[in-house]
C-alpha cells in the first residue's frame, strides 16, 4: 500500500509539473537566480581565501647581516628562529647567492653592473627571509630580532637592518584588512542567501495559492493530508533539481568568459579551473539547496491550505 | 442515519446561520433542502461535512458525534459521503478519468480497481467518450455529471447535492435530476439543497423548507411552497 501511494504521489507530481508549464517555468528560473547566487557566493568565497592566501604569503620579514658576519652564527639565529611557534619558514641567502640575484635583476643595466666590478669586493651581506604563519604574528618576530637573543658572542649585532620597521605600517593594514574582508565576507554570504532563499520561497508559495482551491476540494473528497501535500513536495524537489541542473550546466559557459578576467584580476585565480577541479561539491552543493529550498517551501506554504 | 441535535451555527459577527435546528434522516431517504439563497441550506452541509464547526448542538452520523472525530476519521468519514456543487469543484489539471481516479485513490482502492471502475461510473453519467478531456473542454452539464461521477465511484452512503443545477439550463437540469433519482433508487441517501421549484415538484420526495437559519416546514409529501 506504502509503495502503490508513493508512486501515486510521485506520479502526479510530475503530471502537476509537465501541465503547469508557465508556473513550473518561472518558479524554474527564479529558483535558478537563487542557486546561481549560492553558487557565485561560494566562488567568492574561494577568491577570496585565494587572494588573502597569496597576499598574507608576500608578506615575509628580511634581516639583512652585516657583511662581516660569521655564516655560523647567521645559522644559529636561523636556527632559534625555526623553534619559534609563529614563524612557519627561514630562508637562508648567502651572500653570494644575494649577489647573484642582485646581477640578475640588473642584468639589463649595464651601469650598476660596473658600478658592482669596481667595488670589486661583495657588498651585499646574507639575508634571512622569515614568514610567519598569521600576518599579525611579524611584530613579536621582530621584537624577537631588537632582543638579546640576536647578539653575535662579542655582544656586538651582527643584524644590519631588518625591513619590518621600514614595513610595519603596510604590514598592519594588511593584516587589518584581511582579518576584517573575512568578517564582511561572511555577513554578506549569509544576507544575499537568506534574501534569495525568501524570493524562491515566495514564488512557491505563490503556486501554492493558485491551487488553494483544488486542495479544499481534495480535501472534500477525503484525500489524507500526506496524499494532498506529497505531490507539491515532488514538485518543489522537481524545481530544485531542474533549477539545480540549469545552473550548473550555465555555469559553465559564465565561468569559462570570466576565467581569463579572473586570472588577472585576482592574482592567478581562474574561475573557470576552480569550477572544473570542484565539480562535484559545487555540484552537491547547488542540487542539494535546490532540493532542500522547493521541498521545505512548498511543506510550509501548503500547511495554511490545508485546514479544511 | 443523520441527526442533527439543536445544531446552531453563529457567526463572529453576530449573525446566525442556523438556528436551533432538529432534524434527523433515515438512510436511503431523499430529502430537497429548500428556502432563499441565506436561508441557512449550504451551512447545513457545510456542519455535516465538518467544514464548519457548529457554535451549539451536535451532529452524529450513525450515531458518532462528528465533530469528535479525529483528522484521520474526518477523512475516512468525508470518504463515504459523495459531494456535489453548482460550481463543479473539479480538478482543473488532471483529465476526467485522472479527477475521478484521484478520489478512489485517496481511499486507498487498487490500481485494477480504478482501472475498473472509472469507465464503469462514466458509462453510468453517459460521458464515456470524453474520458480523456480535460474540464475546460466539457459543456457545463457534462462537469455535474463528471461531479457526480467523482460522487458515486467510491460507492458512499450518503450523496449531497448543493444547488447542482443551479448553472445549468432546464434540459441538463432534469438529466441531473434523474440521475440523482436513479442513485436513490439503487440504494444511496440522497440530501439535494435547491431553490429550484420545478426539481421539487418533479421529485415528489421529502422536502424540508428553511428560513432564516430555522427549518420553517418538513412535509412528506414533497410540495414546494414558498
Amino acid at each position: 500500500m506504502f509503495a502503490t501511494k508513493l508512486k501515486r504521489i510521485i506520479r502526479t507530481g510530475f503530471f502537476n509539473f509537465w501541465r503547469d508549464g508557465t508556473v513550473s517555468f518561472a518558479s524554474v528560473l527564479v529558483m535558478l537566480v537563487t542557486l546561481l547566487t549560492i553558487a557565485f557566493i561560494s566562488f567568492g568565497g574561494a577568491i577570496l581565501d585565494t587572494v588573502l592566501g597569496e597576499l598574507s604569503s608576500k608578506i615575509d620579514i628580511n634581516v639583512t647581516f652585516v657583511t662581516a658576519a660569521k655564516e655560523e652564527d647567521i645559522l644559529s639565529i636561523k636556527h632559534t628562529l625555526e623553534s619559534l611557534s609563529e614563524v612557519s619558514l627561514v630562508t637562508y641567502i648567502s651572500r653570494d647567492e644575494a649577489l647573484q640575484a642582485f646581477k640578475e635583476r640588473h642584468a639589463n643595466d649595464p651601469s650598476i653592473i660596473s658600478a658592482l666590478e669596481e667595488l670589486g669586493d661583495n657588498p651585499l651581506g646574507a639575508v634571512l627571509n622569515i614568514k610567519a604563519r598569521d600576518p599579525s604574528q611579524y611584530a613579536s618576530v621582530a621584537q624577537f630580532l631588537q632582543s638579546d637573543n640576536a647578539l653575535s658572542s662579542g655582544g656586538v649585532t651582527i643584524i644590519d637592518r631588518v625591513n619590518y620597521f621600514q614595513n610595519k605600517a603596510a604590514i598592519d593594514k594588511l593584516a587589518h584588512i584581511i582579518s576584517s574582508a573575512d568578517k564582511l565576507g561572511f555577513a554578506l554570504t549569509l544576507f544575499m542567501v537568506i534574501i534569495s532563499m525568501l524570493i524562491a520561497f515566495n514564488t512557491i508559495r505563490l503556486t501554492i495559492y493558485i491551487a488553494r482551491d483544488e486542495i479544499s476540494v481534495m480535501r472534500l473528497v477525503g484525500a489524507s493530508t500526506n496524499y494532498i501535500q506529497g505531490p507539491f513536495v515532488i514538485v518543489g524537489i522537481i524545481y530544485g533539481l531542474v533549477a539545480g541542473l540549469l545552473t550548473l550546466l550555465l555555469l559553465l559557459p559564465i565561468t569559462y568568459w570570466l576565467g581569463n578576467t579572473t586570472r588577472s584580476f585576482f592574482i592567478g585565480f581562474n574561475i573557470y579551473s576552480y569550477y572544473l577541479h570542484n565539480i562535484l561539491e559545487i555540484s552537491l552543493i547547488v542540487l542539494i539547496s535546490g532540493i532542500l529550498i522547493g521541498s521545505i517551501s512548498s511543506i510550509l506554504a501548503i500547511r495554511k491550505y490545508l485546514k479544511v | 442515519m443523520i441527526v442533527f441535535d439543536r445544531v446552531s451555527k453563529v457567526y463572529p459577527d453576530n449573525s446566525r446561520a442556523i438556528d436551533e435546528v432538529t432534524v434527523s434522516i433515515e438512510p436511503n431517504e431523499f430529502v430537497s433542502l429548500v428556502g432563499p439563497s441565506g436561508a441557512g441550506k449550504t451551512t447545513l452541509l457545510k456542519l455535516f461535512l465538518a467544514e464548519e464547526t457548529p457554535t451549539e448542538g451536535a451532529i452524529y452520523y450513525d450515531s458518532n458525534n462528528i465533530h469528535d472525530l479525529s483528522r484521520r476519521e474526518i477523512d475516512a468519514f468525508r470518504r463515504k459521503i459523495g459531494m456535489i456543487f453548482q460550481d463543479f469543484r473539479l480538478l482543473p489539471n488532471k483529465t476526467v478519468y485522472e479527477n475521478i481516479a484521484f478520489t478512489m485513490e485517496a481511499a486507498g482502492r487498487t490500481d485494477e480497481e480504478i482501472e475498473t471502475d472509472v469507465p464503469h461510473v462514466l458509462e453510468l453519467v453517459d460521458l464515456s467518450h470524453k474520458i480523456w478531456n480535460f474540464p475546460r473542454e466539457l459543456s457545463g452539464g457534462e462537469k455535474q455529471r463528471v461531479a457526480i461521477a467523482r460522487a458515486l465511484v467510491n460507492e458512499p452512503d450518503v450523496l449531497i447535492a448543493d444547488e447542482p443545477t443551479g448553472n445549468l439550463d432546464p434540459a441538463n437540469t432534469y438529466d441531473i435530476v434523474q440521475i440523482l433519482k436513479r442513485i436513490n433508487d439503487l440504494g444511496t441517501t440522497v440530501i439535494l439543497a435547491t431553490h429550484n421549484k420545478g426539481i421539487i415538484d418533479l421529485l415528489e420526495k421529502r422536502v424540508i423548507a428553511m428560513e432564516g437559519g430555522k427549518i420553517v416546514r418538513d412535509d412528506k409529501s414533497g410540495k414546494y411552497f414558498s
